[in-house]
This record gives structure tokens, C-alpha cells and sequence, in this order.
């Protein structure tokens, strides 16, 4: 494409960015429908125990309460891809978040209320809290409704893969390292609670609901199933919503039950969550232990990875289950490594579920694998940017998955980062003694064309031009607030040669827009945006044909800008909005509109794992430097250094602001960030005791797009939404073990886990 | 039954100047201004990030200074001068400079913090224009870009890591017009 670009690569604010900004955007908390009742939902005191009763009668007298449920008045299918999550719980909770009764009522206030008056009666059990716990033969059975597939009773999941001979690879390393790691509870924290407005209409039979989740079409399909009726008579309608971040993928209890409540009532139900309840109950990143054994030669290449992972599911099984797809990726094939050996498994406690958040896994194991990468260079006295280099994965490589690097910028990305950050002379220590700085390095590996777990990956599209010169976009695809329907407007811009102002996008509701898999893996600019260029090609061949004949030329190649179609060879122009009335109007009567559907060339991996998951792949690398204060253990972050291969720079404005928001989330993975639970029950359910970053907190982030222009991608552009955030927790903690000369194992790093380090260390030294 | 009978409450009446106008309404003693706001002004451009005073979502200007709404007692707002979100933006729809500069900083991501955002720094540019440094000392000079990070401290954003939200500022000091 030699073409130069007008709209695409500039700087263009957010199409709505002026309406959320003026207050005016309508989120899910600001829904009110007419004779709208507010749900709330009672969850279980006890994270394990029997239910021997549920008593609602006082609830149902309290003035105000049109409606109580429990399991007993519904006739529903069990959630979650197992099938393994009761929507209301009946004869037993499993978890601090189990749903044991939901109420309607007139007001917030009185729906609160009523929930004090359910009499619930428990039989207290011991609850099993620990992974390793639950795999014991004396463990009970925590999940009732498994099918057995596995050979422990609590496995709810389990991944195998391997390519090459390991025990070749390990006889021939020089150096091999073993390390457990630690990884915490982290959760979404979306600014606007969980919500749903539920509308059931008893004449029609037909259920609409204003949801935030971000896979509509699956949704649709998931809630069909849970309440026993046709996907086709549910409407889904997203409002805006604030904040995703992976986690509206699964579809939680709350929602059907809202549809329940609305069933009942006949009238619209609204649920939102508290803070609190959103603490207790929404999603949150898979914790996990991860065991690496990983190998060098003497050469400083990679030889082997070994790799054990024990994630503890909770009580049911949501997609976090499945994040061993990408934890796999990652050490498989993120650095060239000639073996690899990976077993992943899902173990079912009476924890809080998991769910899927922004990096699906990879965060976890791009801290163990470059935390041993540090480990192994200081064990073969290389320089720990060298050993990346050298192993760092290259453009046409096919790693041992099969993974397909078409495009690849992992080099250019360590270099950019290792020279802009200094990295070789770096400062040591602090203004005196007590302050000691260091340098991190950290590299990853995502998906960035999609990823096909699903049977499709593709995304449908819509577009027409009306009879003004305006274009309309209706696209499976969906806005978080990510910034995607603004891309998708610049292509139109740029491939229509028509302002930004004449665009509209259409992509909130499924009763009209074309089939989408939903937001995930980083894919809405890279399939929404390959789908838009195809539906535009389609448009174009009838436009284009119709100018001809309009003009009266034979060739029917047009370029188009200002709003007119301009013949390539003579030079004759013809306004757009003109060819599309005469289109319309004109015999034969002809509708400015296409539709195309988009696929990507990537495939379904077979039993082993292996193959092309996506259209393509996106690397980046980080350099951080920290300072760490000897005497309170905090750890302050200076300088973060981003390099990231983005493929093409779609709209730099929108770009930086998907970097440093990852950014700032994986700095607070690396620091602060972590959901304590004690026996089942989560301690620090608020802002004030759960430690969000502030705008105190923000380092410099010095961001390098790397342009490798890639042939799959929407002018060359690959998808960027989760790589920030993946390698900076374990840059940071190479930092912090940089100028500390101590070993990180377990995130966060908060300060009293640095000065219980540093005192250890002092301790080894005596 | 008595936990069952809901008594009636007193309801006292309370007169403040909303986004420039005067309104009057009776309230119940524990109503706090967010949901005076948003249920019965009907303004849903404040939001509720928590209820609980922790994230900054919901702050309104009182009399100039930032509050957050969701721990101020509506009844306090008796007789003063009460912004939101909704009272920045000009009859004609123009954007105030605080959210023009957001949105041309690309502060604006799922948007839920950005009311909020915008009250805090208009306080900000406020007490600059009047003379009324923050923190402290009268000065000339404009505010640092640390100030800047202190002073929105109490507003929490999920989406942006803040680095464009305190570009938006900072930007804003930097125009003649705040000095
Ligand atoms: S809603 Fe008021 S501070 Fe969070
Ligand atoms: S823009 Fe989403 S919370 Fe700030």
C-alpha cells in the first residue's frame, strides 16, 4: 500500500471522548427504566458450609419487596463453560461469594433491607483454602457437578504440551535453575461497578437487557442456555461501559439472576453492585504457583523449560481455567528455547473464582520465566541483556508450537529499550546510602490477531453510505472503552476519503449488528478493523462501477478523497453522496451497503496444543528502573522504558493511552496490588485497604512503538490492549533484585516483603 | 413487626445553588448530595465509584472546592454554591477548558472517572486564577507536575495510568488564559 495516509497514524481524540467528558454518556448505573424495580442479592456468611434452610417469609412481608428467590422457585441450567456454577446456590455454599437468595423491591433501600430479614440456617463445614490441600486423597469433593474426567476428584482443568527432547536438552546445559513463584489475587477494580438492567416482556416472551458484558453473541447464547429459552428472544443492549478489562468475558450469577427477578416481576430489574460486593464477587487474576526449571548452555542459549503449575480455581470454573492457552505460548515459545515441557493444572477450593483479566496468564509467567532468565545470566556471568538478545525470536521463525513469526520486532524491541534506558550505566545507588537503585529487563510474547478458541474468531460488519455522503459502521465488534470504534472510523475516514464527523458506529446491540466473538486477546482493532476493510472493499466496487457509468468512462478505478470519487486515469470526479443517490434513486434501485465477514488465517491448535492460534503476534520489551528505600522497603518505580512491536501505529493518542494505563496495572500487580483472603474470606474488599495506584504514583513512561508493518494486519497494525501490562511486573521485580542483590519470588513486592529480604539476607550473611 | 413498619422521617427543606441555579427540596436528614444529585436533580454525570469516600468519581465542587459527594450530607449544601459535570459545559454545548483538554490529551478512556477528574482540576485551575495557590504561598510560577499528581491524589482512574489526565493539567496551566 504506497498510498499515503491521511487519517490513519494521527492523533485523533476519542470519537465520544467529548460526551463521557461533558457527563452526558448513559453507563449501566445511570439506566432507569419506567416501573424499574432494584434487585440485591444475598450471599452465603459462611464460605463453606451446609444450607439447611432458607427462610424468606419475613423478607416477602417487608412493604416495598415485590419478589424473593431462592433455587427452589427456578428452573435454570448451571453456568460456566462446565456447566459446573449453580446460578442460586441450594444445599450447600462453596464459596464467600455464593448467591443464596435475590430480592426485587421498590427501592435500593428496601431491597437491602429485606435482605437482613432471610433466615438462612448453617451447618458450618472446614472449608479446603489450599491448592495442594484439595489434591489430597482425604480432601472432600468441592464441586459437585464435575463429570470426573480427570484423575483427582478437584481437577477442574489441565493442560499438557511439549516440544523437543528434554532430556537431551538437559544433559547439555550448563547451568540449569529451579524456582517456585508466587502469584496473587489481583482484581479488575473497573471504576463502575457491575451492573445489569434486566426488561422481561410476558407478552412477547421476549428478554432485553442492558449488560456490560464484552462477548454479546456469547452472552446471548450462555444466558439462553442458563434460563432455558431461546437466544433469539434475548436482546442485548451494552450502554457505555466503565472498564472491562477482561473482566465481562464470563458471565456471572448476577445477571441471570436479574432476568430471573425480571421474569417474576414482569417489570425491569437493575442490579449494581456495591464496592464492596464488587470486591467480593467480580473476578479477579488467576493466582497461581508456578514451579520453572529451565536450562542455558554454555553459550548463554536456552536449552529446556520445565514447567508445573498449580492454580487454584475456586469453587467453579470460569475462563480463567483456560489461561494455560497463553501461559503456554510464553514459555514455549517466547525467546527461542529448543525444549519445552508444560503442565498446567486447575484445582477446584473453597476460594473466590477466578476470571479473565488483561494478559490471560501471562503476566504470571513472564515474571517466572524472566525472573530465571536474570537467574541463569548471573549464573553463566553473562550480561543480562545479552542473553536476551541472543535468544531474543526473530522474524520467520516457527517456534517449536508452531507459532508462526511473520512478523517480528522482539530484537528491535530489547534494543530500543536497553539503549534509551541507558541500561549499562545506569545509576547505582540513591542521593546516600539508605536508597539503592536498579534496572530490570523484561520481554513478552501475545497474541495480536486474535485467538482461535472459539470456533470462530471472526467478526462481521455492515456498512452503508446514505444518500448525504454519510457512512455508517455497524460492527460485531465492541467498545470498553478501549478506543476501537475510533479506529474503526479512521479507516472509514481514510479508505472514503470522508471527514470523521460523517462516520457513525453502530456496535451496541445484537439485534442488529452482524455476529462477533467478543473483546478479547487484544483482537478488536486487527479482526473488527480487517472486517470494516473488507465490507469498504465490497461498497467500493459498486460505487466505483456506478461512477463509471455516471461519467460515462470505462475505467472503473477511483480514488477517493474530499468527498468525491476521482477517476485514477482522467482525472473526473464525481461527488460521493451524488453516486450514492443515483444508486438509489436511479434504476436499477441499488442500496449503498455491504456486508463481509472477516476470518483470520489463524488455526485451531490440535490436541497437542500446537499450531498458528493467531493472524499474528505482538512482542514488546520493558526496561524499568526503581529506586528501593532501604529503611521502609518501598519501592519507588522511576523510568519506564516501553518498546512494543505494534505493527503500525494506528492513532498514537489512543495507542499511548492503552500503554501507560497497562503499564500503571502491572505496576500495581508488581507492587501493591493483592486481594488477602483468609480461610475463604476476602480481608481488604475496599479501596482503602486494596492498593490502586494514584496519580502519585506515576513513573516517566518513555514509550517506542516498534513498526513491523504486518501483511495480515489492518494496515499492517497488530493488537496492543494487553502486552503493556504483561512484562512490567517482572521488569520491576528484576529491578528490585537488581539493587537489592537478592532474590523476588512472589508478587506483590510490597515493603514489608522487601525489608523481610533484606533482613534474610543480612541474616545469611552472619 | 415493628422492624417491618417504616417510620416516617422528618424531612427538612434545603436551598443551594445547583450549576447556577437556585433550587429548593426537602431531604431526609442522611441523604447525601450524590444521590440528591443523581436521583432527584436527576444529573447522572457524578458517579458512584464506591460510596465510601475512596475514589474521587463522585466529586462536585462546594463553593469551589472539591468534595466527594457520597460522604457530604446534602443537608450541608444549605445555602451554597454546588458544580457538576453537567454545569461546565456552555449553553451552546462548548466544552469548558478542563474537558477540552482532557479530551484532547486522550485522558478519556471508559470515561466513568472522568467527572470527577474534571471538577478536581477546574477546582485546581480555579484556585490558581483567584490567587489562591495550592498548596500554600502565592506564587507566579505554575504549578509542578508533581502538584499536579498530589493534588488529584483522591481521584482514582482504572483505564488511563494518569499520565494523560496530568498531561491535560499541566496543559492547562500552561495557557495564558490560567495565569
Ligand atoms: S463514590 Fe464518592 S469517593 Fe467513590
Ligand atoms: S477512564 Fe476509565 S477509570 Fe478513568
Amino acid at each position: 500500500m504506497k498510498k499515503e495516509l491521511k487519517v490513519i497514524g494521527q492523533p485523533i481524540p476519542k470519537q465520544d471522548a467529548n460526551i463521557r467528558a461533558s457527563g452526558k454518556a448513559i453507563y449501566g448505573h445511570d439506566i432507569v427504566l419506567p416501573g424499574m424495580l432494584y434487585g440485591a442479592i444475598l450471599r452465603t456468611e459462611h464460605p463453606s458450609a451446609i444450607i439447611e434452610s432458607i427462610d424468606v417469609s419475613e423478607a416477602l412481608k417487608l412493604p416495598g419487596v415485590v419478589c424473593v428467590i431462592t433455587a427452589d422457585d427456578v428452573d435454570v441450567n448451571n453456568i460456566g463453560y462446565k456447566r459446573d456454577h449453580p446460578i442460586l446456590k441450594k444445599g450447600e455454599a462453596c464459596c464467600t461469594r455464593d448467591e443464596l437468595a435475590a430480592v426485587a423491591a421498590e427501592t435500593k433501600a428496601i431491597a437491602r433491607q429485606a435482605l437482613k430479614l432471610i433466615k438462612v440456617k448453617y451447618k458450618v463445614r472446614k472449608g479446603v483454602y489450599d491448592a495442594f490441600e484439595a489434591l489430597e486423597d482425604s480432601a472432600p469433593q468441592i464441586n459437585q457437578f464435575i463429570t470426573g474426567k480427570f484423575e483427582n476428584k478437584n481437577i477442574a482443568e489441565k493442560f499438557q504440551y511439549g516440544h523437543g527432547n528434554l532430556e537431551e536438552e538437559k544433559k547439555r546445559s550448563r547451568h540449569i535453575i529451579s524456582r517456585r513463584f508466587t502469584l496473587p489475587r489481583m482484581t479488575h477494580a473497573c471504576m463502575a461497578t457491575s451492573n445489569i438492567t434486566a426488561s422481561y416482556n410476558n407478552l412477547d416472551k421476549k428478554l432485553l437487557l442492558y449488560s456490560s458484558t464484552q462477548v454479546p453473541f456469547l452472552y446471548q447464547r450462555d444466558m439462553a442456555h442458563a434460563l432455558k429459552i431461546n437466544p433469539s428472544d434475548i436482546r442485548v443492549i451494552q450502554p457505555v461501559i466503565g472498564g472491562g478489562f477482561g473482566s465481562k468475558l464470563d458471565m456471572h450469577p448476577f445477571e441471570p439472576i436479574c432476568a430471573l427477578l425480571s421474569m417474576k416481576t414482569g417489570r425491569p430489574v437493575q442490579i449494581i453492585y456495591s464496592r464492596e460486593e464488587e470486591f467480593i464477587a467480580s473476578p479477579i487474576r488467576q493466582p497461581m504457583i508456578i514451579d520453572l526449571t529451565a536450562g542455558v548452555d554454555k553459550d548463554g542459549h536456552f536449552t529446556f523449560r520445565e514447567i508445573n503449575i498449580i492454580k487454584d480455581n475456586g469453587a467453579y470454573t470460569s475462563w480463567g481455567a483456560t489461561t494455560p492457552f497463553v501461559i503456554m505460548q510464553s514459555f514455549s515459545s517466547l525467546y527461542k528455547v529448543k525444549a519445552c515441557s508444560f503442565n498446567a493444572m486447575a484445582v477446584y477450593t473453597n476460594n473466590v473464582f477466578a476470571g479473565s483479566f488483561r494478559g490471560y496468564g501471562n503476566p504470571q509467567a513472564t515474571f517466572a520465566l524472566e525472573r530465571v532468565i536474570d537467574l541463569l545470566a548471573d549464573e553463566l556471568g553473562m550480561d543480562k541483556a545479552g542473553i536476551r538478545l541472543l535468544n531474543a525470536n526473530e522474524k520467520g521463525e516457527i517456534t517449536g508450537q508452531g507459532l508462526h513469526y511473520d512478523t517480528c520486532g522482539h530484537k528491535e524491541c530489547l534494543e530500543t529499550v536497553i539503549e534509551k534506558s541507558n541500561y549499562f550505566n545506569h545509576k547505582t545507588s540513591g542521593k546516600n546510602d539508605r536508597y539503592k537503585r536498579g534496572i530490570g529487563l523484561a520481554s513478552m510474547l501475545h497474541v495480536g490477531g486474535g485467538a482461535k478458541i472459539y470456533r470462530s474468531d471472526g467478526c462481521g460488519t455492515t456498512l452503508k453510505i446514505d444518500p448525504y455522503g454519510y457512512c455508517t459502521i455497524i460492527t460485531g465488534s465492541n467498545e470498553i472503552g478501549q478506543g476501537s470504534e475510533t479506529v474503526l472510523a479512521m479507516m472509514a475516514a481514510e479508505e472514503l476519503g470522508i471527514e470523521l464527523k460523517k462516520i457513525k458506529v453502530i456496535n451496541t446491540d445484537t439485534d442488529v449488528k452482524p455476529w462477533d466473538v467478543g473483546v478479547h486477546a487484544s483482537r478488536t482493532s486487527f479482526v473488527a478493523g480487517n472486517s470494516l476493510l473488507g465490507a469498504i472493499r465490497l461498497l467500493k466496487e459498486k460505487l466505483n462501477s456506478k461512477a463509471a457509468q455516471l461519467l460515462n468512462i470505462k475505467d472503473a478505478d477511483f480514488e477517493y478523497a474530499d468527498n468525491k470519487l476521482i477517476s485514477g486515469k482522467s482525472g473526473e470526479r464525481i461527488a460521493l453522496d451524488k453516486v450514492v443517490r443515483e444508486m438509489h434513486f436511479s434504476e436499477p434501485n441499488e442500496l449503498a451497503i455491504a456486508s463481509f465477514f472477516y476470518e483470520p488465517s489463524s488455526k485451531f491448535q490440535d490436541k497437542e496444543f500446537k499450531g498458528n492460534v493467531s493472524g499474528t503476534y505482538a512482542f514488546a520489551a520493558q526496561s524499568i528502573e526503581v529506586e528501593v528505600d532501604t529503611y521502609t522497603g518501598n519501592v519507588q518505580v522511576l523510568d519506564i522504558y516501553v518498546a512494543q512491536d505494534v505493527g503500525k501505529v494506528l492513532n498514537p493518542l489512543l495507542l499511548g493511552g492503552q500503554i501507560e494505563g497497562g503499564i500503571m496495572q502491572g505496576v500495581g500487580y508488581a507492587l501493591s496490588e493483592e486481594l488477602l483472603m483468609h480461610e475463604g474470606r476476602i480481608l481488604n474488599p475496599n479501596f482503602h485497604n486494596y492498593k490502586m495506584l494514584t496519580a502519585s504514583d506515576t513513573p516517566e513512561i518513555h514509550f517506542y512503538p516498534v513498526e513491523t508493518h504486518d501483511k495480515e494486519g489492518p494496515y499492517g497494525a497488530k493488537g496492543v490492549g494487553e502486552a503493556p501490562l504483561i512484562p512490567t511486573a517482572a521488569a520491576i521485580a528484576n529491578a528490585v533484585c537488581n539493587a537489592l542483590g537478592l532474590e523476588m519470588l512472589e508478587l506483590p513486592i510490597t515493603p514489608e516483603k522487601v525489608l523481610k529480604a533484606l533482613d534474610d539476607k543480612k541474616k545469611r550473611k552472619k | 413487626m415493628k422492624k417491618n413498619s417504616i417510620k416516617k422521617e422528618t424531612l427538612h427543606e434545603v436551598t443551594f445553588t445547583l450549576n447556577g441555579k437556585k433550587v429548593t427540596c426537602k431531604i431526609k436528614g442522611a441523604t447525601v448530595l450524590l444521590d440528591l444529585i443523581r436521583d432527584v436533580f436527576d444529573l447522572k454525570g457524578t458517579k458512584s465509584g464506591c460510596n465510601e469516600g475512596e475514589c474521587g468519581a463522585c466529586t462536585v465542587l462546594v463553593n469551589g472546592a472539591p468534595v466527594n459527594s457520597c460522604l457530604y450530607l446534602a443537608i450541608n449544601a444549605n445555602g451554597k454554591q454546588i458544580e457538576t459535570i453537567e454545569g461546565l459545559i456552555g449553553h451552546d454545548g462548548t466544552l469548558h477548558p478542563v474537558q477540552d483538554s482532557l479530551v484532547q490529551s486522550g485522558a478519556v478512556q471508559c470515561g466513568f472517572c472522568t467527572s470527577g477528574m474534571a471538577m478536581a482540576i477546574k477546582s485546581m485551575v480555579d484556585l490558581y486564577e483567584t490567587g489562591q495557590h495550592v498548596p500554600g504561598d502565592i506564587r507566579t510560577e505554575l504549578p509542578s507536575r508533581d502538584e499536579i499528581k498530589k493534588y488529584l491524589e483522591g481521584n482514582l482512574c482504572r483505564c488511563t495510568g494518569y499520565v494523560k489526565i496530568i498531561d491535560a493539567a499541566e496543559k492547562l496551566f500552561a495557557k495564558e488564559d490560567c495565569r
